[in-house]
């Protein structure tokens, strides 16, 4: 029987680890917060690297700036910690000059829902062949807890001390109405769906999306009835609906105890990429030759 | 070092400013462009729409100036040598990833064709308010490097330049036109290849040793070879102050090391990126110094100066960043009193007067037209007096 963690499990060291080949270890500890959301990811993301068959050299992270903006510094691959908001532009511009790499943008929800909103929705509506993983955790937790674009309303953060008065996006739902190829949300609760979603982002041609919620107990569940670093994953497990062909715009997070949330993955279809496009592009071009001056 | 492929065949043509621009960086070997239509730059944007996907490149629309400069960034890092082109407005939105590319060492070329500002000020006129901005933009201290095109076989000779200085130091370099240079008509010479020096950068071999000893980021030395994104060397590169993994850090060491390194590399080369044209200096009085379009202004006006029996000559600045300040105290030394002549209220004026040793003015016109010839003479008629 595995021991409860909230009854204090044994300790154990270890000399190496699985996820070494992939992790810089030698950065370790990380600076995440007790109970945060985004080393489970981390995991995921890790493991469907080594799962997915393509070499590690070209797999590639790209991160903005926040909490969930640090993981591609830990990760031993070509990583880059860009502007804040900016990954995926500037992912845009690495698989347009080189399309064969495999380029995942892991950010934050402010990063890139709400300052990269619109880098979002145009990389998206362009359908750049990307994998964009976005934990959300309702606030922004690296500068001490404000509100943002995903904070529930009603929530307190210290720049909504008296409840959030603004209407949070509902991301999926934005994503897919601007056109990605896969759309997805899973909770960090959800470890093995969200590794197996990333596992398909990555086979996925087009613009791959998942939002991955994830518990913020210092600046977020403090505030908002998920003090403890459990309370919220223990909400995870028992208020998310598993929903593949939930509709889209019926799917709005409130992070209420009480209210459910639908997770699945509920976008999977083939579009032609930015970079096939491109790519017929140049083709036709060089076909017709270079027009005299 | 390579030669230029696929470009524009050698010879004379009658072209635009902006349109030698472009020919300038296909030759100088870009296959990038992302960017953002803006007045007065927008034919550059459209002559690569054309031109680069018949090299076999890309010009791409980003949402705007901010993504374009992010996604410049990403490119430089897969290997591209890429380029942009904006006006005010624009070159405001690019500087927060200006920085980003100074502290990452990404090589890339800002072509800026400068209007009449402030705000939207007049799009379509000409102005040279944007100078200051090019060193002082970006927040966080970066030394930068800028070229100033007078001229449509300058506009196409400086942003060949631009793309080789940029190789070479890996930052981001500026070709800071205007909008006369960028919209006129005049005669373009293509040289022929072998005239055309093309700079490839040094990339990191991944079969390289990576340690202590030889690390990824070697501050003591100026020039690094640059980790391309995909060939196996596993590099983080990071907008934060990183030491010399490339790893962030707090250490008031690093940031000595990093900052020091980045500004240094520029700083100890000046002199080889430094160019000016010197006018009518040999028996010059004064001397009007000028860069830009302002300076075919700064030129009529040493004419009408030596009719009136005023020895004037003209010091042309073609990099005005790094500021050649050596040149303009050795000028300086042997002339009586300057005239800084340009289109805004007063930028090259202050670095060239921090230099000088010789009394300096300001001829200084406010955006919208060319600087009027007599103003200037005027203004050195003031310096006299």
């Amino acid at each position: 029987m595995i021991p409860s963690v909230r009854q204090g499990g044994p300790e154990v060291k270890v000399e190496h680890h699985v996820n070494d080949s992939v992790i810089r270890s030698e950065r370790l500890p990380n600076i995440w917060c007790p109970g945060c959301g985004i080393g489970i990811v981390v995991g995921a993301y890790v493991r469907a690297i080594q799962k997915s068959g393509i070499p590690r050299d070209r797999h590639i992270s790209i991160s903005g700036i926040g909490c969930t903006g640090r993981v591609s510094g830990y990760l031993n691959l070509d990583s880059y910690h860009t502007t804040h908001g900016r990954a995926v532009a500037f992912a845009t511009g690495m698989a347009v000059a080189r399309p064969e790499l495999e380029i995942t943008v892991i950010a934050g929800d402010g990063d890139l829902g709400v300052i990269g909103g619109n880098h979002l929705i145009h990389a998206a509506r362009r359908n750049v062949d990307l994998n964009v993983i976005m934990v959300n955790n309702f606030n922004y937790g690296m500068t001490g807890g404000q509100h943002g674009g995903t904070t529930p309303l009603g929530a307190k953060t210290h720049t909504s001390p008296y409840g959030n008065v603004e209407t949070p996006f509902n991301i999926p739902y934005l994503v897919a109405a601007a056109g990605a190829s896969f759309v997805a949300r899973w909770t960090a609760m959800h470890v093995r769906q969200v590794t197996a979603a990333i596992s398909r982002m990555m086979e996925v041609k087009g613009f791959a999306f998942m939002e991955v919620l994830s518990p913020c107990p210092p600046t977020f569940g403090e505030f908002n009835g998920f003090p403890e670093a459990l309370d919220m994953m223990e909400y995870f497990r028992d208020k998310a609906v598993v929903d593949h062909n939930a509709d889209l715009s019926r799917i709005g997070v409130t992070a209420r105890p009480e209210d459910q949330l639908v997770v699945g993955n509920f976008v999977d279809r083939r579009r032609p990429t930015y970079q096939e496009l491109l790519g017929d592009l140049r083709a036709r071009v060089s076909a017709q030759g270079v027009a005299k001056k | 070092m390579s030669k230029p492929v696929g470009g524009l065949a050698p010879g004379e043509y009658f072209t635009m400013g902006n349109f030698a621009c472009v020919e300038g960086a296909i030759l100088a070997g870009c296959r990038f462009y992302a960017g953002y239509p803006i007045t007065p730059s927008s034919e550059i944007f459209e002559r690569a729409s054309v031109r680069f996907p018949q090299v076999g490149g890309n010009a791409i629309e980003m949402e705007d100036e901010v993504g374009s400069m992010a996604a410049l960034v990403g490119a430089s890092f897969g290997g591209a040598k890429v380029m942009t082109a904006t006006s005010g407005p624009g070159f405001s939105l690019m500087m927060e990833n200006i920085g980003l590319a100074y502290i990452m060492e990404a090589p890339c070329v800002l072509v800026n064709v400068q209007r009449a500002g402030p705000s939207t000020g007049i799009p379509t006129l000409v102005g040279q308010g944007d100078m200051m901005q090019a060193k002082w933009g970006s927040h966080g201290d970066l030394e930068t490097i800028a070229y100033s095109p007078s001229s449509v076989q300058e506009f196409f000779d400086f942003t060949i330049q631009a793309f080789n200085t940029a190789e070479k130091f890996r930052t981001p370099v500026f070709v800071m036109a205007d909008q006369v240079v960028g919209m006129m008509w005049e005669r373009l010479r293509v040289p022929p290849s072998e005239e055309i020096e093309v700079v490839d950068r040094r990339a990191f071999d991944p079969a390289a040793p990576l340690d202590t000893e030889h690390p990824l980021f070697d501050y003591a030395k100026d020039f690094n070879p640059m980790p391309i994104a995909g060939k196996g060397v596993h590099a983080n590169i990071d907008s934060l102050t990183h030491d010399s993994r490339g790893y962030p850090s707090t250490d008031y060491s690093v940031s000595v090391n990093m900052t020091r390194h980045l500004s240094g590399k520029i700083k100890n080369h000046a002199r080889e990126i430094w160019r000016w044209e010197e006018r009518y200096l040999d028996d010059a009085d004064f001397v009007v110094v000028s860069y830009g379009s302002a300076a075919r202004s700064a030129l009529a006006a040493i004419k009408i100066a030596r009719a009136e029996g005023i020895r004037a000559g003209l010091l042309r600045l073609m990099t005005p960043w790094p500021f050649p300040d050596e040149v303009v105290e050795r000028v300086s030394n042997r002339v009586s009193g300057m005239v800084v002549a340009e289109v805004n209220a007063g930028q090259m004026l202050h670095p060239v007067r921090e230099n000088a040793r010789c009394p300096v003015v300001g001829a200084n016109w406010a955006p919208g037209t060319l600087i009027d010839p007599r103003s200037i003479v005027e203004a050195m008629e003031a310096v006299t007096a």
